[in-house]
């Protein structure tokens, strides 16, 4: 990352992320910060950017997640437990941004707590490259989105299948980043197929903007993946698989790198 | 037609995942034609007068009156069918859900009123009904547990956190956020995303629009203080709304002290202020630390053992239209037992606050209190507990 300056915000460095990952989409793998302990929690982070991982998105543990399911519910609760903090997982995001570009993953109530510009500059600082917010819908992102722009930081919207069309293309119009297109109606987790909607899903959110379309939520297998790219995803998230492995594995770092390996060379051209 | 408050000054909002905001819009367009529409007017009032009986009395109670020194009426929700105010909420967007063509119905509960309530309306309406009720407060009230199941709901225990009415909450957004299409979530209090607050304040005004009436029929003037009990506040909303615009009428709203205010086992997030927070949907008073996690509640009383409570009443207390004040577990306990050999009437854990606050005032002039709900659902905790 030679060509790494100092003035390429995180969106720009999302875009490239996007661009040159060199696979069939950019695989994004969630982690709980934290999650099972913060020195494991990095070591994960490293062995996904190993694994070949295209950007993280790191999840900030929450005591009350209403869009996650259970796995990553669990996952935060125990994360809390063991003492992390926004500090902690800003401290994470730190020490894997020189790598990879970062997306934090943290519920509204955590933004506003210090105040929306507050956080923003201070997630800015670790050189993390973008915010999603997922109790933040389009009616509620103005300051935050305000903010975000002035620090080069991405909000990244999310959509889901039940959004109508002109919904669809107000959010598509104002998005950075990328796109956050959730596959199914619910909330994380793995599910055996993804939904039958799902290429329909994907067509509508590429239709209604110009940025990347990453579609989540339900993906958790190398061919479910490539799927999701060849209906026309450009970047692939998956969380709950991965977060699970964490909490299973004797060697959590180890496990997840063997799944992320696996889901990228599922990826493959 | 008029329209819904998102917001209520800078409290409110929607703050959800983007999957129920097209929910929360179709939820918001089905009211404003509902309660315009003669039609769903008169099924709701026939029910509510048929089946729940309404009105209910506006009761001046004769010994604590007398104890008192002043004139105290009690406006008689625990007469309501199924025990609480609750019903006249469920049996508004059960109807509502009905119209919307949604045929499943979940909700939230904390003491189980509401579960009953919404358990009733849905054995009456014939529709499926699934309760979110944390482990802890399936314990603790039993018999409302045994009586949604044998009204043929499904309650569903909930394990996370302190296994109260907040996990339930959770919960139940957890299902609607996954079953949106079929399903309408009845939430019980003046809380969540817009439309909800305004939507179950609407249908409780029913309370203070009789009471009101009642007193001014009795007494030919407006009650001095107007007093109720306030976890989410629906029962409290219910009953201001109608002195909102009587300037000599006081209006309190009284919380859970818990183990005192000063400790951090309350359940009293507008008595004790500080900074705002979101909460199942909306910008609020709520419990919460300096990064924004939500800290857990402790009341005695499973109906306001809540960390959030509704947006109007932070703008209310913000106003200084209403006044908010803490009852701790032991006041309630004692004035459980007080109203209950006074007056004969076995009022609710939560109404116990409300009634403790009461009678601990020596001023006053004549006081209506909203007795929400009736305590037989509480006698086996009250006496473990005392």
């Amino acid at each position: 990352m030679s060509d790494l300056t100092i003035t390429q915000t995180g969106t720009e460095r999302l875009a490239r992320a996007f661009s040159e990952h060199g696979k069939r989409a950019a695989l994004m793998p969630y982690m709980m910060g934290g999650y099972p302990t913060h020195e494991e929690s990095l070591r994960i982070g490293q062995a996904c950017v190993q694994a070949g991982a295209d950007i993280i998105e790191l999840g900030v543990p929450y005591s009350d997640p209403l869009a996650d399911g259970p796995v990553i519910h669990a996952a935060g609760t125990k994360a809390l437990t063991a003492g992390a903090n926004i500090a902690s997982v800003l401290e994470l995001a730190r020490a894997l941004a020189p790598d990879i570009p970062v997306v934090l993953m943290c519920y509204a109530n955590m933004v506003l707590a210090p105040g929306v510009e507050a956080f923003v500059d201070r997630l800015a600082r670790t050189g993390a490259c973008g915010l999603i917010v997922p109790d933040l819908p389009l009616e509620e992102t103005e300051q935050a989105l305000a903010a975000c722009d002035a620090h080069g930081i991405a909000l990244v919207p999310l959509v889901a299948p039940t959004t109508p069309p002109e919904r669809l293309a107000q959010i598509g119009s104002q998005t950075r980043g990328f796109l956050y297109t959730v596959s199914v109606v619910g909330t994380t987790g793995e599910r055996a197929a993804l939904s039958e909607r799902f290429a329909e899903v994907v067509a509508a959110a590429k239709a209604a903007t110009h940025a990347p379309v990453a579609l989540g939520f339900g993906i958790s297998t190398p061919e479910q993946a490539r799927q999701a790219a060849q209906a026309g995803a450009d970047g692939v998230i998956v969380g709950t698989r991965l977060v699970r492995a964490a909490g299973e594995a004797q060697d959590p770092a180890g496990a997840v790198g063997v799944l992320v390996a696996e889901l990228a060379a599922g990826l493959a051209l | 037609m008029s329209t819904i408050e998102h917001r209520f000054g800078r409290y409110g909002g929607q703050f959800v995942p983007e999957t129920l905001m097209p929910a929360l819009a179709e939820l918001e367009q089905a009211w404003l034609a509902a309660r315009e529409d003669p039609n769903y007017r008169s099924e709701l009032e026939g029910l509510l007068r048929d089946f729940a009986g309404r009105p209910t009395p506006l009761y001046r109670a004769r010994r604590l009156s007398e104890r008192m020194g002043r004139p105290v009426y009690l406006k008689r929700e625990d007469l309501n069918h199924t025990g609480s105010h609750k019903l006249n909420n469920a049996l508004g967007q059960a109807l509502l859900a009905k119209r919307m063509g949604k045929r499943r119905i979940i909700a939230e509960t904390g003491a189980g009123q509401h579960g009953v309530a919404t358990a009733t309306v849905c054995a009456l309406l014939g529709l499926e009904c699934v309760i979110y009720m944390g482990a802890e407060d399936t314990r603790r009230q039993r018999p409302n547990v045994q009586r949604m199941e044998l009204l043929g709901a499904t309650v569903q225990p909930i394990d996370a956190g302190a296994r109260t009415l907040k996990e339930a909450t959770s919960a139940a957004i957890r299902d609607w956020v996954t079953n949106v299409q079929s399903t309408h979530y009845v939430i019980g209090s003046a809380v969540g995303p817009a439309p909800y607050p305004a939507l179950v304040r609407d249908l409780q005004r029913v309370i203070g629009d009789e009471a009101r009436a009642q007193v001014l029929k009795r007494e030919g003037r407006l009650p001095s203080r107007v007093i109720a009990c306030v976890g989410g506040g629906s029962n409290a909303i219910g009953t201001f709304t109608a002195f909102l615009d009587d300037p000599q009428v006081q209006l309190i709203g009284v919380e859970a002290g818990g183990e005192g205010i000063n400790t951090p086992r309350h359940g009293a997030p507008l008595t004790v202020g500080g900074r705002a927070g979101v909460l199942h949907g909306s910008l609020s008073a709520i419990m919460q630390d300096e990064e924004g996690q939500i800290i857990e509640a402790h009341s005695v009383s499973a109906g306001l053992d809540y960390p959030g409570t509704g947006p109007q009443h932070a703008f209310l207390r913000d106003s200084g239209r209403a006044r908010y004040v803490a009852v701790t577990d032991a006041q309630a306990l004692a004035a459980f037992r007080e109203v209950t050999r006074l007056e004969g009437i076995i009022p609710a854990l939560e109404t116990a606050h409300a009634l403790a606050w009461t009678l601990a005032q020596e001023d006053g002039e004549l006081d209506l209190v909203c007795l929400s709900g009736r305590g037989d659902k509480d006698l086996a905790e009250v006496l473990a507990l005392t």
